[in-house]
């Protein structure tokens, strides 16, 4: 319930924002056109109606699923995000497992021997990755990886393949390349996000009576690792990893740009720079949502970890 | 502009020359190539769009085709003439097939007309070049387009529009994004659309024209100019456009890609508001009081041109990329006036003329411009603003999103009117038509009949409305384009507007390819070769 009211809210604002912003059809119409080409396509698209008339209208045609039709490519609005959200979407995972994967094992190892060589180097990087934009980073990827080593494409997303009745290119050699460099610029912010998150974790809890107690009873550093530090240092790693999941798939737009992925990113900079409204308006709505289904995606997978928030749900 | 590290354009030149080519020598086959932007449809009557019609120019013909100084020369007609002063005859070419094997004949001409002016949901439709003709089939291969008035641009208006098959008058928009209905007759055939992703082409076997070398053309949007340049040199694409002026020294250093420039017809230009009409007022006296627009007075006008050192934004802010302007049309292109050349940087003449007019002390001045929409857009309006400084008319600069500088630009003003006093705007003839610039920008403003929706500025001159209409009702072009040239001699003499320059068009190719170009920054890839 709360949730409709926010995307209610949100309808609302970024519907009558938006249309504070130029014209269209200033964008839209060639200028060699005749003057009532204007009129046609000011008519055609509803833009010559007062704009409270307009938002009943995109109303209700959102509340029986229809976003309206991009001004530009003349199609739905729902259907051209759709083509364009698996893209986004390999990008988004490949870099979130990347960043487990690799800021994981060295955030923890960070925590365990915080004034080691190796913890000072790793935390040194992150503060690189956390620093350096990631439109510089990319530039550099390209200039490394393809033009002087030659190992990886440029740009584009390549070769697709079905696989469990999803297309995506994380199934074919070709598209595995092409994925590499944007997703690992993607990922670079979020591994350096994850090690620091993990090293502070992992200094915490390391610290507490209960692993003291583990030493004592003789357990290996590698079981004490596995069963007792990594289920307390997840939750906070989840909670975050599944918020920054969502900017992964919202805001992956400068990556995309620079990489030429066909993604969603690419496809709402033109509908913003195009005033293509439906597109914008569709857009933000889509993520509001994707916000609130991963709140409570985050909320269902702590219940798994930590058993203590399932039992006073069971209570409750 | 100072190039740091942290500024990796033009870093690329620093760390790529001098590695070669990564990839295998260039197979002379395939040809994939790298543009800045994509189409919206792949329907050719979708929407009238630059990136749209030359890509519809690979798979489709028109009657008329253009070169690449926008001359008319023969496609699907072989010759065109007046048969009296309302109509022109086109004999069409004959013994051409569409890539479905469909025999062309006028009905296909017919049936195109009709589709290509009602697309629905087109954001630009093509109706402009179709309204009030009227298409008459005489025999398979001759067809009659007659109009009521005078008009001497059919042929102009018929390169316009890319000729489809009459089976497919009924299919949507989708069916020419799907390949379902796309069967032109041009160089290559349609095989695949993946928009943001890729366009593939395949070679027309039977096609009329010069064959072309490539099997195939694997069509890329790039938008990012440093990738794109990447992408070159990594070997991954064979050709680029639009070489962003910071990576041009790096490529021109390598002995492996070529590079090709021409004068655009693209012009960036000032309009400077010239009635006494109140408008939202950007020109006040040294204490913020607003006057009326000095720039009613030729001199003052003459005064901003005078002050404005072209060279020097060519050498500095374009980084060479530009040419001095002093008209619409770049040397070599339609409409251009030999009597006329950019005005040379004169300070202190600018600086008199001022005094003359009036304006001893100068003014103070608001300029607005779009940022992003031209190259470097936001720092020439930076440099004109310094230079504007100079002579004592004390500017400053106001830069918008395109989105919101074309709506104020337009009618931001009182009564929808145009808002600014002085703005800079860019324009490129894209029919090829020479009274086009003279139409839009020049003639005095008269909504009903099509003339002036460009004059934003209220110049006026009726000896100059008059050339130009006799000029457009002359079925003799030779006569109708000396009547557009005296006019435009007269009109940039009074400075309806003030020229600053042509942008320099640039594309990148890998050894053994060629690109024949000439006034249009839009790519034409049947133009893209193989070296012999």
């Amino acid at each position: 319930m709360q949730s409709v009211v926010v995307l209610f809210v949100m309808s609302l604002i970024v519907f009558s924002m938006i249309n504070l912003v130029g014209d269209p059809v200033d964008m839209l119409v060639n200028p060699e056109s005749l003057p009532d080409e204007i009129e046609r396509v000011r008519r055609d698209f509803g833009l010559d109606q007062p704009v409270y008339i307009q938002y009943w209208k995109f109303l209700t045609g959102a509340l029986s699923g229809d976003l309206g039709n991009s001004f530009v490519f003349g199609r739905p609005a729902l259907t051209l995000m759709a083509e364009r959200f698996p893209a986004t979407l390999e990008l988004a995972v490949s870099a979130l497992i990347i960043a487990v994967m690799i800021g994981l094992p060295l955030g923890v190892y960070a925590g365990l021997r915080p004034d080691g060589l190796g913890a000072r180097f790793i935390m040194g990087l992150s503060v690189l990755g956390i620093s350096i934009p990631t439109f510089w980073l990319g530039l550099m990827m390209i200039i490394l990886f393809s033009v002087i080593l030659g190992w990886l494409p440029v740009s584009g997303r390549g070769e697709t393949a079905v696989f469990l009745g999803i297309e995506s290119s994380m199934f074919t050699l070709d598209g595995l390349k092409h994925l590499a460099m944007p997703a690992t610029n993607l990922a670079l912010f979020k591994i350096a996000m994850v090690m620091r998150l993990a090293r502070a974790g992992t200094t915490e809890v390391m610290a507490q009576d209960f692993i003291r107690f583990a030493r004592a009873k003789g357990l290996s550093s590698r079981r004490i690792v596995r069963a007792h530090l990594m289920p307390n240092i997840l939750i906070p790693i989840v909670t975050v990893l599944g918020i920054e999941f969502g900017t992964l798939i919202a805001f992956a737009t400068v990556t995309e740009s620079i990489f030429a992925w066909p993604g969603l990113g690419k496809l709402v900079i033109d509908a913003i720079v195009n005033l293509d409204r439906p597109i914008v308006v569709a857009y933000l709505l889509f993520v509001v949502a994707l916000f609130l289904v991963l709140n409570l995606v985050v909320d269902i997978i702590y219940a798994v970890l930590d058993p203590r928030v399932r039992l006073q749900g069971d209570e409750g | 502009m100072t190039k740091s590290i942290l500024n990796p354009r033009g870093f690329l030149s620093a760390l790529a020359v001098g590695f070669a080519f990564s990839t295998s020598p260039l197979m002379a086959a395939d040809l994939t190539v790298a543009l800045a932007a994509e189409p919206t449809s792949m329907d050719p009557h979708y929407q009238n769009l630059t990136i749209n019609n030359s890509m519809a120019t690979q798979v489709y013909n028109a009657l008329v085709l253009q070169d690449v100084n926008q001359k008319l020369i023969p496609g699907l007609a072989v010759s065109w003439t007046p048969v009296d002063d309302r109509t022109w005859e086109f004999k069409l070419r004959p013994g051409v097939k569409f890539h479905n094997g469909a025999a062309f004949a006028a009905e296909d001409v017919v049936a195109t007309m009709k589709r290509a002016a009602n697309v629905p949901n087109s954001p630009s439709s093509f109706a402009t070049f179709i309204k009030g003709k009227t298409f008459e089939v005489i025999n398979d291969l001759t067809l009659r387009v007659s109009t009521k008035k005078p008009y001497p641009f059919t042929p102009n208006d018929m390169s316009r529009i890319a000729i489809i098959d009459s089976a497919f008058v009924d299919a949507t928009t989708e069916d020419f994004n799907t390949g379902k209905a796309s069967f032109g007759t041009g160089p290559f055939t349609f095989s695949k659309w993946l928009p943001g992703d890729t366009l593939k082409l395949t070679r027309n076997e039977a096609y009329w024209g010069s064959a072309m070398e490539w099997d195939s053309v694997t069509v890329r949007p790039i938008g990012d100019g440093t990738t794109r340049a990447a992408a070159l040199i990594a070997g991954d694409v064979d050709f680029i456009e639009r070489v962003a002026p910071s990576d041009l020294p790096s490529l021109e250093k390598r002995s492996d890609v070529t590079i090709f420039k021409s004068v655009s017809n693209r012009l960036l230009y000032l309009t400077l508001h010239m009635t006494e009409e109140p408008i939202k007022p950007y020109v006040t006296d040294h204490d913020g009081k607003p006057i009326v627009s000095p720039f009613r007075d030729i001199r003052v006008r003459q005064a901003v041109s005078l002050a404005i050192h072209r060279q020097a934004i060519a050498d500095r802010v374009m980084d060479g990329l530009s040419a001095p302007a002093g008209q619409f049309s770049p040397k070599g292109y339609i409409g251009y006036s030999a009597s006329l050349s950019p005005d040379k940087y004169d300070p202190k003449r600018a600086k008199e003329l001022l005094a003359e007019a009036g304006y001893k002390d100068g003014f103070k001045l608001t300029i607005h411009g779009p940022a992003g929409r031209y190259s470097n857009d936001t720092r020439i309006l930076e440099a004109v603003a310094q230079m504007l400084s100079r002579i004592g008319i004390e500017t400053s600069v106001e830069t918008m999103p395109a989105s919101v500088f074309f709506k104020r630009f337009s009618r931001g003003g009182p009564n929808k009117k145009p808002e600014f006093t002085v703005a800079m705007s860019g324009y490129a003839n894209g029919s090829g038509e020479p009274s086009h610039p003279l139409r839009i920008f020049i003639h005095t403003k008269q909504k009903e009949r099509g003339y002036g929706p460009g004059n934003r500025n209220g110049y006026s001159n009726a000896k100059v409305d008059k050339l130009i209409e006799d000029g457009r009702a002359s079925m003799d072009i030779a006569v109708g384009e000396k009547a557009f040239i005296q006019a435009t001699d007269i009109a940039m003499r009074e400075y309806a507007l003030v020229p600053i320059h042509h942008e320099i068009a640039t594309w990148a190719a890998r050894d053994g390819i060629t690109y024949e170009h000439g006034a249009l920054d839009s790519t034409f890839i049947h133009n893209v070769r193989a070296k012999k």
